[in-house]
Formats: structure tokens, sequence, C-alpha cells
């Protein structure tokens, strides 16, 4: 089954320097598994290919249900060397949550887990 | 007073600051609206300290974040009639000006010798630069490993990030208000509930509470429901928005709470959000106090609009100081017109086709060439997807160069295109893009044996 991230987790961005970083975390306890599972490091990196120059870093903090990504290279130098309107990598949250998962059908309906829109 | 009512006992640091420019009403609004022990305004960006430093340059007696003035005068009668405390890194490049000029408005306020200002200062590193090249201290950028002599000449601000240490010092000799330069954020939390319960320099759990209190609030309604995309739609009442208040206890336990009657809410998921926002690796967030573990938090709801936080560890600090460095970087501009329907992008494309090819053609040299096309793919960019055409797009191109000469010739090619280029073009009253001077940011770390901070009481 396809699951929009949007759907399943809520999500924070900020910078450092030319690092943008995006916390995301899920919107039901009970499926942090599951978004700690599919956003591993290659497929956000792979979702982030020709948007950032550098490489990802990931961290996970089960206590709030959430994980952390470090995205380097993500704005243009930075700070106020950017040219970029999200200077300050503001935006990156809700750029992640467009990945959409793919779940088994059977786990998908034991979390509750709402469909993407056809 | 017993062992139990000492525990129990809460001290409250309200947040009335987030950023300069942040709202105005917000520190009045915080110590009117209930009780507060504490008022914490965080006034000091990343490059802040840099366009502090010019201001100074051109008039010794400036250097310091203006808008702290009127926050105090906002906030006097409180100060002086109830003795709620203020602690504040306004002080810029200039923290005895700053307090001097607090000292100025108590007394056009009638409360002359009411008042003790404790000026932190130390932090400052500009004047000792070349004597900490010398020393071996080569300053090098966290991020690229280059030292600090590439940039040298250019150098316009460099100042360490000091921790509470000297804060709490002003307060335990007895500062009503307290002005710094570049303290950290968190220190400015994190020093009021050092002071009230006594937590020593190595009591890593509880300074790690206090870093993590701290940062929770230093961003203002960020953690009480502005910016909160959990659920916005029913977020109640922002135009009221009620900023952060810590409830802190002496165990290291504290709650984020904000005034009854004002709009916005806390809840876990509004604090987690704030709680990874500007995020490095949870396990260290590192300060000059103590290495705070993110991953050790609790969260827990309070009751309503109210977020108990506990279980949060530390360890020991590291024994260097970060230090922000602001550098001359170039200059830079950015233009923009709207195009309308119908091919609206297309149209905006050609422009930026036609432009570019100009720039060329005059031979004019750019470090960097940007172009965004906002409306469809300035916030996303490729991950962006269109879901039919757009109505109208904004055409937004920015250059950035060593040469001045070549940004202002940019400057000037953007206007004639709305009548030699594209059809269906507005968007141009703003007249001219502005050519910028960039300053730039050059993070680095110095032993923090060499930082000797200062604490003097005025008033």
């Amino acid at each position: 089954m396809k699951v929009r991230l949007v759907d399943i987790a809520h999500a924070r961005s900020g910078d450092k320097g030319d690092t943008a970083n995006v916390g995301v975390i899920a919107l039901r306890p009970e499926w942090y598994g599951i978004i700690a599972e599919s956003l591993t490091l290659d497929r956000v990196a792979a979702h982030f290919a020709g948007v950032i120059d550098g490489g990802v870093e990931r961290f996970e903090l089960p206590n709030l249900n959430a994980l952390n990504f470090l995205l380097h290279g993500a704005l243009d130098g930075g700070g106020t060397l950017s040219l970029k309107t999200d200077a300050q990598g503001k935006v990156f949250s809700t750029a992640m949550l467009r990945m959409v998962l793919d779940v088994d059908d059977a786990r998908a309906r034991t979390l509750a887990l709402p469909a993407a829109p056809a | 007073m017993s062992g139990t009512a000492a525990s129990n006992r809460i001290v409250r640091v309200a947040s009335g600051q987030g950023f300069w420019g942040d709202w105005l009403d917000a520190p009045r609004r915080q110590v009117e609206g209930g009780p507060v022990d504490y008022l914490m305004l965080d006034y000091l960006a990343e490059v802040t300290m840099s366009i502090l430093q010019k201001q100074k340059e051109r008039d010794p007696a400036m250097g310091y974040a203006r808008d702290f003035i009127g926050a105090m005068e906002s906030v006097l009668p409180a100060v002086v009639e109830r003795g709620v405390r203020v602690v504040a890194n306004a002080g810029g490049v200039n923290p005895t000006a700053c307090a001097q000029a607090v000292l100025e408005v108590a007394r056009q306020r009638g409360a002359a010798g009411k008042l003790k200002v404790g000026v932190v200062t130390g932090d400052d590193l500009l004047p000792r630069l070349d004597e900490l090249i010398a020393g071996g201290h080569p300053l090098a950028n966290m991020e690229t490993g280059e030292p600090l002599d590439v940039v040298r000449d250019r150098v316009l601000s460099a100042n360490a990030y000091i921790g509470s240490t000297p804060i709490v010092e002003a307060l335990a000799r007895g500062a009503n208000v307290v002005v710094t330069g570049r303290s950290t954020d968190t220190a400015l939390t994190m020093a009021p509930l050092r002071h009230e319960f006594g937590w020593a320099s190595d009591d890593w759990d509880r300074l790690a509470a206090g870093i993590i209190a701290g940062h929770i609030i230093e961003c203002g309604a960020q953690c009480s429901g502005g910016n909160c995309l959990y659920d916005w739609r029913n977020i109640p009442d922002l135009a009221n928005v009620g900023y952060p208040i810590v409830e802190a206890r002496a165990d290291g336990t504290f709650v984020v709470a904000k005034h009854p009657g004002t709009g916005g809410r806390i809840s876990v998921p509004s604090v987690t959000e704030q709680l990874v926002y500007e995020m490095g690796d949870p396990r260290s967030y590192i300060t000059p106090d103590v290495v705070a573990d993110f991953t050790s938090i609790r969260l827990a709801p309070d009751g309503e609009d109210r977020v108990r936080v506990f279980g949060i560890t530390g360890r020991p600090a590291t024994d260097k100081l970060k230090v922000s460095i602001a550098y001359r970087a170039g200059f830079k501009a950015v233009g923009s017109l709207v195009y309308a329907w119908p091919d609206a992008l297309e149209k905006a494309k050609a422009a930026d086709r036609v432009l570019r090819e100009r720039l060329d053609a005059m031979g004019l040299r750019f470090d960097q060439l940007l172009t965004e096309f906002v409306g469809v793919s300035a916030a996303h960019g490729p991950l962006a997807i269109s879901s039919g055409e757009a109505p109208e797009v904004q055409w937004r191109i920015g250059v950035r160069s060593s040469d001045r000469k070549a940004v202002e010739r940019f400057t000037r090619e953007i206007a004639p295109l709305v009548l030699n280029g594209p059809p269906t073009v507005t968007g141009f009253a703003g007249g001219r893009p502005k050519v910028e001077e960039i300053v730039a940011y050059w993070p680095a770390l110095v032993d923090k044996s060499v930082v000797r901070t200062d604490v003097e009481i005025l008033g």
C-alpha cells in the first residue's frame, strides 16, 4: 500500500550554515517504527538528489518518536551568502513530507495507516 | 523552609523575544499576564553581531539591540515594583552602552537608583584576533577547515559564545537586569535556574535540563503554536499567542506553559517540533556549560497547554568554545518580475534566458546566478509537483560576485525586460534591486582557557 509521509508525520526544519536539518515526527507513537524503517539514509539521499549538493546524516530519537536528518550543501552556501528564497531551510520540512512510502498491506491495516489518495 | 517545600519550589522563566525583530508586545504581555520570576530575551542570530559592529564603527555609543531599550521601558514597572528579573543578550558588541541606555530609561521613568544592571563582557575577540592567531589558535572554519588567515583582512566581528557562569555571577551580585554580548541563547534560561537552585557546575544532568529548557523557549512562540505544522488549522487565537514559560524545579524537571487566556497551543507535538529545530547530533548538543543528550528527553501532557519535561541527562562540557566570526564576502542582489496567465511559467523562463544572454554578452563575472520560479518551485525545487497551469509566476533571479560593479550592472538589467522581453509582465514597482554587501559567517572553535569573561554591576 502507498502511504504519504505527510499523512503520518509532521516536521520542522532549520539551518546551520549550508546545512538544513529536518526533524520528522510520527503523528502517532505506533507509526514511529514504520517511519524509522522506511526513511533510511539511502532513501532520503535519493529523495533529495538534485536538491542538495552534499551528503545526508541520519539520527534516531525514539524517545520523541522522531528522526533527525542533516542535509549538507542544501542552502546555496547558507546564511547571508545564499541567494535562495529559503536561505534558512525553513521549508525543507514539507519537502521531506512529499515522500511516499511502500508499506506491506497487512501491516498497514494493523497500524491503521491512511492510504495515499489514488 | 523545609526540604520538601524547597524541592517543590517553582521558578518561572518566561521567554519574551525569540530574535531581534520579534513581536514588540511580547515582553510586556509576559510580565503582565501572570506570575513570572525571570524574563529571558534572545536578540542574537549568527550575523547580528556583524551588523551591530558596523553600527558601532559609525557611532561608538551604538552596537547593541535597540529594541531591547523599548522592551525594558515596557516591563520596567514589573522589574522595579514586582522584582521580575531580566536576562538578555541584547548587548551585542557594546553591552556597557546597552546597560547605560537601560539605566537612562529607568532614570527618565523616575526609577533612578532602583535598578542594578549586570554587564557581562569578554566574549568580544575582535581586538585579540592577531594575538590569538600568533598564539597558535588558527580559528579554523568548522565546516571547511580553512584557517582564519584566509579572510583575516575582511573580518568584521569575532565573538566567543559564552555560557551561563558570568550571568549567574551577575544575578548573585544582585543585578535585576543582566545584559550580555554573545552568550548562548540557552544560557539566558539556564543561568536563572542555576542561580535559584544552586546547581553545581558539574551537575551535568541538571545543567542539561536547563539547556534543554532554554532550547525549547529560546525561539519564543515557536514552541507554543507559532510555525507549528501539527494540526495548524485548529491552533486557536494566534493573534494573541502566548509566549512560553518554563516552570522549573530544583530536580531539573520542568513544565512548559503559557499564561491563561492567551492564544496558541502548547502540546507534546508543538514542543517536539521546537526540540528538533536546528538540531544536529541529538546525543551531543554541545554548549559551553554541558553536552546535553536530546535522546534522554521525556515529554508528557500535564493539563491544558502544559507539557512536562523530565528524564534529561548530560555529559561534561568540552574544553572549547564556539566562536562566531563575520567577514565581508562580496556583493549580491536579487531581482524579480511577475508573469501572468497564459503560459506564465514559459514566459518567466523566456525572460530568464534573455537576461542571462545579455549578462553573458556583457562579460560580467558572477560567482553564482540563481533563478527561482516563485509559485512553482522556489520552496521545494524539483520535488514540487505542478498540479496544472500556474495562474501567475514570480521570476526571481539573484547574483553574487566579489565585483561590486558586476552586481550593480545586473540591477539595471531587470526593468528593461518589462518593455523589451516576454509579455504580460508586472511587479516592477519596487524599482531596481539593491546591491547588498554580504557579511558571511565563519564558525570556529577556541580553547576555553583563553576567553576571560568579566562581570560589572552598574546603577
